[in-house]
């Protein structure tokens, strides 16, 4: 059975949701829960983590294609950091890189979120 | 002439047997003698072909069973993952628009896509109350 973890960190007021595993559709469900919940907690400057995403299917794609438009609307953002080389193929495959913003380092990504205020 | 190997698994129709499934085929494709990135887009095509077997020919009905065949003939590998639910129907298949689907907060729909782009040749049959999809890389 795939398996897949979810835990969250706060960094001022941004929420970085460290992600590892394997990201598929027995395991989204677990990844759209957790970034519901934060939307739903008005958090919406959030950052994936993907150090030890070790898959993603398109399953895993799909959470962040259904919920970014709401997160945006809210003034705020997902953006994705850290990724191995295996997933982020799979991210520009679909030609995710002109749609989201993918940082090589999480630091990246704080600073892109702090530079916007 | 030497019949061409093949090896068969066969799983429940859940979404909890698609690593299975996955690690069942890419352990194949390295045997083959492909390489790590040709064996992770094999086992995103497998995942994909499966997920929509479970999902659309079953309707998350796991006790259904999907049927996976690899085999390898000469320079080609493939894999066939066969399932007895709905017919998927290729001829109304249109390339998605993801920034639209991104608009429509659309929950994927790119899978079918993603195979193709990931193998060198895709094909549907349909034999015996049997849907097919059979997948092929060449080395």
């Amino acid at each position: 059975m795939s398996t897949f973890q979810i835990s969250n960190r706060k960094n001022g007021d941004i929420v970085i949701l460290d992600i590892s595993g394997e990201l598929d559709a027995h395991t989204a469900p677990s990844l759209e829960e957790a970034i519901t919940g934060l939307i739903g907690q008005n958090e919406h400057r959030i950052i994936v983590n993907c150090t030890s995403l070790e898959y993603i299917s398109s399953a895993g794609l799909g959470v962040f294609m259904a919920y970014i438009e709401d997160v945006r609307e809210l003034g705020g953002d997902i953006k994705l950091a850290e990724m191995k080389p295996s997933v982020y193929n799979v991210f520009d495959l679909l030609g995710f890189p002109t749609l989201y913003d993918i940082l090589e380092k999480e630091t990246e990504a704080v600073a892109k979120f702090n530079e916007n205020d | 002439m030497a019949k061409s190997p093949t090896y068969k698994l066969e799983v429940p129709a859940s979404t909890d047997q698609l690593s299975v499934a996955r690690d069942f085929v890419c352990d194949h494709a390295r045997s083959f003698g492909f390489g790590p990135a040709e064996v992770e887009g094999i086992r995103l095509a497998v995942d994909e072909a499966m997920t929509n077997v479970i999902k659309h020919a079953y309707k998350f009905d796991d006790s259904k069973t999907v049927y996976i065949n690899v085999g390898m003939r000469s320079n080609e590998f493939w894999v066939a993952i066969q399932d007895t639910g709905d017919t998927f129907r290729i001829e109304n298949y249109q390339e998605p628009d993801v920034e639209q689907r991104i608009k429509d907060r659309k929950k994927g729909g790119v899978g079918v896509y993603l195979i193709r782009k990931l193998m060198d040749k895709v094909e549907y049959s349909q034999k015996n109350a049997h849907n097919e999809i059979k997948m092929i890389k060449k080395r």
